[in-house]
């Protein structure tokens, strides 16, 4: 069914820390290398080692640079993959019921064996989550490590999503954000967590934590402003020079 | 958007077909037998063409089938189930012209309703994306619905009609390039709203996420489209609207419609083509492209 759930058990999802992220794109290969081996059809490769390569990715990492109006412009890299949205409009588009959101934790996924590959559900994120992989014909998207953060055959702290476990900066969490008491939801209230294009009106459930404010530059040297001037005019050879290369 | 051929031809095609077939089914011309023959011959030569040729974007063109299942949410669905309802009512009713000189009147009425309403769910799946803001407006399906009302009533030689219909397509085409150019603007989705950064300073894209390109990119930034807009609309009107107008209004002669058809067609294939090529989806703010 392609209509949303009312209400979800459990909003699991992510929350991005934009002030720790070092923009290793670790994230991104961790995500491509388990989404390749395990649930669904593999993240496909076109032409992978020519000149015009692209893939399948269901996890990429902008970077964007930001001018305060006074002070040193900032580099924030910034990972972006689906925000399982409460009200996502990717699924009420879908017209074969391939796309759905769980009821049970809020993930959304694709039945690939429903997927026509029309890529409307695509058209519809503003985010640019969805891609149609180009080998396999369907739409492919992230799965929140559906296969990871229940799979009991896996070490307890293997069980959340890849990107999340292989952060070397610490800069992504994953949790029920529906649950006030949560980890990420306290983090998220403690750091003013905000939602992506949120006049688009999709109520997305992962957070993206903004950067902390950057601290005034000190002065070096106290001193320095009570000692003399160091000569700026040159003399003597350097003088010479100086007017020669000049008059050049 | 990237300009697909197949969703142009598509778009184009079965908005003529289900036009023609909207004035067939309201008995206009009146015809039977062999005539009516050819008339919902290219009637469905255009709307099955059209439907076909939509088939050519899928991934998986073999489970199109299963788009019929959503039609409580989905709009795309909705379309599956007009079309289809069309064609068939309008086979029924195109039987009882040409084998038996008989007009089931509710059929064809049923029809030609059913037929504007494929035309209404398919300007629906552009109209409903709040991602495309230059889609996302009351004024997309008006647009949709008088071309197809306006092309249909050309291909049944409906004349004096058409030539109403005509300047009511052409002016609204007008409004929508007017207003289309203001949407993205007026939506309020930027790069400040994209990253939330906006509270810092002013946010410029730095670095893409990819040295090469990705699906998103090709499907969703087309930037050369916009080029030449301004010609390209003038063109499209000129052959949409202007050019069949001057030839219906001279002296009646079967070449001169022909000739209005050929130029609408060619007028209105530039026209879809600049409304996917021109639109811009948000999802290019990331990337600092529109």
């Amino acid at each position: 069914m392609t209509t949303l759930p009312a209400q979800t058990e459990k909003k699991l999802g992510l929350v991005i820390d934009l002030d720790t992220c070092v923009g290793c794109h670790a994230c991104v290969i961790s995500c491509k290398g388990w989404n390749t081996e395990n649930y669904g059809a593999p993240l496909s490769d076109q032409n992978a080692y020519g000149a015009d390569n692209s893939g399948t990715f269901l996890n990429r990492v902008h970077s964007f640079e930001v001018q305060p109006d006074d002070g040193a412009a900032q580099l924030i890299h910034f990972p972006k993959s689906c925000l399982h949205c409460e009200d996502a409009p990717c699924v009420t588009v879908c017209p074969t019921g391939a796309s759905y959101k769980r009821v049970e934790d809020g993930i959304v996924l694709v039945n690939e064996s429903n997927c026509i590959g029309c890529g409307l559900c695509a058209w519809a994120c503003p985010y640019g989550a969805r891609e149609l992989d180009q080998a396999e014909g369907v739409m492919k998207k992230c799965t929140l490590c559906v296969d990871r953060i229940y799979n009991e055959n896996l070490p307890e702290e293997d069980r959340q999503p890849a990107c999340v476990r292989t952060c070397p900066a610490g800069a992504r969490h994953f949790g029920d954000l529906g649950d006030a008491t949560s980890d990420v939801s306290k983090l998220v209230a403690e750091r003013g967590g905000m939602d992506l294009m949120p006049e688009q009106g999709t109520k997305p459930v992962n957070q993206y934590l903004p950067p902390r404010p950057k601290d005034d530059m000190p002065e070096f040297d106290v001193l320095a402003p009570f000692l003399a001037p160091v000569a700026e005019e040159p003399k003597g050879f350097l003088s010479w020079l100086d007017k020669t290369l000049e008059k050049l | 958007m990237h300009p697909a051929p197949s969703v142009i031809f598509f778009t184009t095609f079965s908005g003529l077909g289900f036009g023609l077939l909207f004035f067939l089914g309201l008995g206009f011309p009146a015809v039977t037998g062999w005539m009516a023959f050819a008339f919902f011959a290219i009637a469905y030569a255009m709307a099955v063409g059209g439907l076909l040729a939509s088939t050519f974007h899928l991934g998986r063109p073999e489970r199109a089938i299963k788009a019929f299942t959503q039609w409580r949410s989905s709009w795309l669905s909705r379309e599956a189930w007009c079309a289809v309802g069309a064609l068939v009512l309008m086979g029924l009713y195109a039987a009882g012209l040409v084998f038996f000189q008989t007009r089931i009147a509710f059929l064809g009425v049923l029809g030609a309703v059913l037929s504007l309403a494929t035309v209404f769910t398919t300007s629906m799946i552009y109209t409903q994306l709040k991602t495309i803001p230059r889609w996302h407006m009351t004024i997309t399906p008006v647009k949709f619905l008088s071309l197809s009302l306006a092309g249909g009533a050309l291909f049944a030689g409906q004349v004096s009609v058409a030539l109403v219909l005509l300047v009511v397509a052409g002016l609204v085409q007008i409004f929508t390039w007017v207003e289309g150019d203001k949407a993205l603007a007026n939506s309020g989705t930027d790069m400040a709203t994209a990253t939330g950064l906006g509270t810092i300073g002013s946010v410029r894209a730095f670095e893409p996420p990819h040295t090469g390109t990705n699906y998103l990119l090709r499907e969703f930034v087309h930037e050369i489209g916009r080029k030449h807009s301004q010609k390209l609309r003038a063109i499209s009107l000129l052959l949409m609207v202007v050019v069949p107008f001057v030839l219906l209004v001279l002296p009646f002669s079967h070449i001169l419609v022909l000739l209005a058809v050929v130029s609408h067609v060619a007028g209105v294939l530039t026209a879809r083509w600049l409304f996917f090529a021109e639109a811009e989806h948000v999802v290019g703010i990331y990337y600092g492209k529109r």
